[in-house]
């Protein structure tokens, strides 16, 4: 009997990484609902290509899932991987650079054939030739051990057999990080429960690689990773997309509208579209219209007509919805816009994440065209952002965009979901006739200069509203000069004092310093962490994150100035950063990131530092 | 056509349905005479004002709800149908109408015409055609003769033109008819067919732009040349046509002919089936055919009316056939989701 060693561990980052039929999404999501269940943060972000099914075995083609997981406070899917599953030499050769120096690789030696290495460009085999040294390397033939774990079940082809890899490599991984099946298992008698062949086939490969850790004695090492100290309460793991669908369910529940969602398919927005539509038991109108414009143009037809509009989708889509915000906007009626805002311009990088769509939610229409902009942090503060968006829009009248992106969209975390008695209200109320029968004024304003919201069908409010130039209170076209000038400052004055009504902007850290680390949207999990590293070094720095990026809270201006310095980390070209310099006269400081993937840890710390000089 | 009840029935006269706005259409508009046929037929319907909303896009044609006492919204270019269809989804219940010409419906919103005929949401889009931009002052349009000397085409036009009847056939539209501005009995009788009928309604509204583009229905409008350049259809009628109606349409296997009554019988002639696709196809093509030689009339009234279940009704029907399946809304547990974990 080999004697085993049980280390434990904090946090671990695992890559699974393969051909894009591989299976890797479906395996990297087991482990981390198996590591939630078990009581771990964790933070995930899946990388896939473009192309469904590119050619297979090429570079192209590796489909990857990034799983952070440990018994602390979990902020991003981590830096680098400490274990690299590569099922072929390309999932390799893209991802070992991600792996740190000592790193465990678990490699499928039988993507390492001629054929593999050719497509993947090695002109010998990396197995072999040095490449890996200073790596532990785990070698198993997983398609020849699959294949022998499932010889006698007839009923299945050679094609099929391999298809159930991958719950070999998850088994292998269950035995080395200690986990339980319990849950994957079941996972498969759902999934496979017509397909009796199939689903013998899975839970053969998943005990076989289990069994193989366990009875092989070339693997002395096992790790742990206990529970992380989390809030006392009920969790569940969520992706951001999900996040935000269950978000505007609980808005249409808590204000009892009807919710209709306009939208044309698009990546990284489409799942929202996905999961709404299987919500039709809470009325939840679903439309896949012939275009974005149709998508967005359709949701206004639906606020016009007294309910919640939505509409979502991603940076190109926004541009075609452009000229219908303008619309919304000068009809002043409550409707929500989500992009899932993924790398441009044009077609640009869709499956890849970026956060440079800020500036085009902000001024990105014709004329002087105002709205409040909001943006969620992470995958489970979709659902809240979302939420405030919408009673945002319901309660002041207008047309809000909500930004995420792509890695929020597909990335998850565990969710201390809240109940549905501890949402806020949304009140809606609806214009009611004048009891002394007086015409009904569409555009007369109370103290928030906000307009009544009159429902077709309501006897005595017969009224006509639309894109023209409008005269204040009567709402009749006016090309009247003053008129003008007035209603766009009215527009814009409305959309300020939202400010009002909404919390002031938080600090974490101290409250004076050397620096300020100013955030919005994707990117609070990786400033989150590389502040907390530079608090423990000692700096005097602390982290803001916006969720309203306009109006911008009351304080927001004050607190810049009680730091040195203001440093506003984005993954776009310095966007934020020319804002807040803007409006607040403060020579802020931007850290960029074009790449389509998001900030690391160290590279923040790294350049944080060279900020503080 | 949109179920509404009514505690009482509401007696409504035409002036109940004028606004407060100056109508600012150039004198002489054929939009004026529209503006009255549908003020006229509004109170026939039985419902109340605020129960029909008008929609509609950009163009002189699209001013239309501002001078209409109901709920109304003023959109934007080409997507008064997208808006219309948003509308309708939520609120099944109203009755409500597109107003667009044919730069809007035909151009830049093509597409959404299309598929909101395709969908069959209950909607009356009227269409008025006046085979010319006039809001931005004489361009040619998507409905405009090839050669067309207009603003933009100083040489005449190279583009070819829709036929917006074979168009809505074409896009499986379940309600097709053509009408004009001049004729205030007939399209008041198409404006009711358009309420009545339950899916979209596509009325094309031959329309004169007395600015820009003059005289160019002339030949079917005016008394001199009318009977000899247009037949009215009529379910189950044969088409007959003429001065004197001394010459009738007669099929030659699938090709329209003109003949002479003197050389047929009115039981020869083509029987118009509102309900056969394939003939509202042949029809949708008959003024194309002129060649100089013979004169094909140009066909008014209903192409072609269908049945086939709304949007909204299959909509309605599948939320209902989820929702009992689903059972009642549980928003706590939507929220917990399948599996969930206790931190103590």
């Amino acid at each position: 009997m080999v004697k085993r060693t049980i280390e434990r561990l904090e946090e671990v980052v695992i890559k699974f990484a393969g051909d894009s039929g591989d299976g890797m999404q479906l395996t990297g999501g087991q482990f981390t609902n198996t590591a939630a269940l078990i009581g771990n943060d964790l933070g995930t972000f899946p990388d896939f290509p473009a192309e469904i099914r590119a050619p297979q075995g090429t570079l192209a083609g590796v489909s990857g899932f990034q799983l952070n997981f440990g018994s602390k406070e979990i902020y991003t899917p981590g830096d680098q991987c400490d274990v690299l599953v590569a099922m072929n030499a390309a999932a390799l050769k893209v991802n070992l650079n991600f792996l740190r120096k000592g790193g465990t690789i678990i490699v499928n030696t039988a993507g390492f054939d001629a054929k593999n290495l050719k497509l993947a460009g090695y002109a010998d085999n990396p197995l072999d030739n040095g490449t890996l040294e200073g790596y532990n390397v785990i070698r198993i033939d997983i398609t020849k051990l699959t294949r022998e774990a499932t010889a006698d079940i007839t009923e299945l082809g050679m094609k099929e057999k391999d298809r159930c890899k991958n719950m070999f490599v998850l088994g292998f991984l269950y035995w080395m990080f200690d986990r339980p099946m319990d849950h994957t298992l079941q996972m498969l008698q759902t999934k496979f429960a017509k397909n009796p062949a199939v689903l013998e086939a899975n839970v053969r490969a998943l005990k076989a690689g289990y069994h193989y850790g366990d009875t092989t004695e070339t693997f002395t090492t096992r790790y742990k990773v206990d529970k992380a100290p989390m809030a006392p309460g009920e969790y569940r793991n969520i992706m951001g997309n999900q996040a935000l669908a269950l978000g505007l369910v609980a808005a249409a529940q808590k204000s009892g509208l009807k919710l209709f969602l306009g939208s044309y398919p698009i990546t990284p927005a489409s799942d929202i579209l996905h999961e709404l539509a299987r919500y039709k038991n809470f009325g939840i109108i679903t439309f896949q219209a012939e275009d974005e414009i149709a998508g967005i143009c359709s949701a206004i037809g639906a606020s016009f007509g007294g309910n919640i509009g939505v509409t979502t989708t991603s940076g190109p889509g926004m541009a075609l919805k452009t000229e219908a915000i303008g619309l919304a906007v000068m009809l002043e009626i409550p409707l929500v816009i989500c992009n899932i805002q993924r790398g441009g311009p044009s077609t640009g990088l869709p499956t890849k994440t970026e956060q440079a769509d800020l500036l085009q939610a902000l001024y990105g229409r014709n004329g002087e065209c105002p709205l409040p902009v909001l943006a969620a942090c992470s995958p489970a503060d979709c659902f809240s952002a979302v939420y405030e968006a919408v009673r945002i829009a319901i309660h002041h009248m207008t047309p809000v965009i909500f930004l995420s992106d792509g890695y929020l969209a597909n990335g998850s975390e565990p969710w201390r979901f809240p109940t549905a008695e501890q949402l806020p209200d949304i009140p809606v109320r609806f214009a009611e006739p004048a009891s002394d029968h007086s015409v009904f004024k569409p555009y007369l304003r109370d103290e928030r200069l906000v307009r009544p919201w009159a429902r077709p069908g309501t006897k005595g409010l017969e009224h006509r509203i639309g894109g023209l130039e409008k005269e204040d209170f009567t709402g009749n076209i006016s090309y009247e000069p003053e008129n003008h000038e007035h209603m766009v400052k009215v527009r814009e004055e409305k959309v300020e004092r939202i400010a009002d009504f909404i919390p002031l902007q938080t600090v974490e850290g101290p409250e004076r310093g050397e620096a300020l680390v100013l955030g919005w949207g994707g990117t609070y999990g990786a400033i989150k962490a590389a502040v907390t590293q530079l608090q423990q070094e000692g700096y005097r720095i602390a982290q803001a994150h916006l969720r309203y990026l306009k109006p911008f809270p009351r304080n927001l201006g004050t607190l810049l100035l009680s730091y040195d310095k203001v440093i506003v980390p984005e993954i776009n070209n310095g966007q934020l950063v020319k804002v807040i310099r803007d409006k607040f006269l403060v020579p802020a400081v931007g850290i960029n990131k074009i790449q389509g993937v998001p900030f690391t840890k160290m590279e923040l710390v790294q350049r944080i530092k060279e900020q503080l000089g | 056509m949109a179920e509404v009840t009514t505690e009482q029935p509401v007696k409504l006269t035409p002036k109940d349905f004028q606004t407060d706005q100056d109508v600012r259409w150039c004198p002489g508009c054929g939009d004026y005479s529209i503006l009255k046929q549908v003020h006229t037929i509004l109170p026939q319907l039985g419902i109340p004002r605020e129960q029909l909303v008008f929609v509609s896009g950009i163009g002189c044609s699209s001013r239309f709800p501002y001078y209409t006492e109901t709920y109304g919204l003023h959109g934007i270019h080409g997507r008064a149908t997208a808006i219309a269809a948003g509308l309708k989804a939520t609120r099944p219940e109203l009755s409500v109408w597109v107003v667009t010409g044919d730069g809007d419906a035909l151009s830049i919103g093509g597409n959404h015409l299309i598929h909101l005929l395709r969908r069959n949401f209950d909607i009356n889009v009227l269409m008025f055609n006046n085979e010319i931009y006039g809001l931005t002052k004489g361009q040619y349009s998507p409905t405009s003769p090839e050669g067309m000397v207009a603003k933009s085409t100083p040489y005449g036009s190279l583009d070819h033109p829709f036929n917006p009847i074979a168009l809505a056939l074409g896009a499986d539209a379940t309600f097709v008819a053509r009408s004009m501005d001049r004729d205030p009995a007939h399209l008041q009788q198409m404006l009711l067919r358009c309420y009545h009928h339950p899916g979209t309604s596509f009325l094309e509204i031959l329309q004169n732009c007395n600015i820009y583009n003059d005289g160019a229905f002339e030949l079917f409008t005016e008394k001199a040349t009318k009977k000899a350049h247009t037949v009215f259809l009529e379910h189950g009628k044969p088409l007959v046509f003429g001065e004197q109606q001394e010459k009738g349409i007669r099929l030659d296997g699938f090709t329209p002919q003109v003949v002479s009554l003197s050389d047929y019988s009115v039981d020869d002639l083509m029987v118009h089936d509102e309900n056969d696709i394939n003939k509202a196809m042949i029809l949708s093509r008959l003024f194309e055919m002129n060649n100089g030689t013979v004169t094909y009339p140009k066909p008014f009234g209903v192409f072609y009316v269908r049945k086939r279940t709304t949007y909204e009704q299959a909509l309605q029907k599948q939320m209902e056939q989820i929702s009992e399946k689903l059972g009642a809304p549980d928003l706590n547990k939507l929220l917990r989701g399948r599996e969930t974990w206790i931190v103590d």
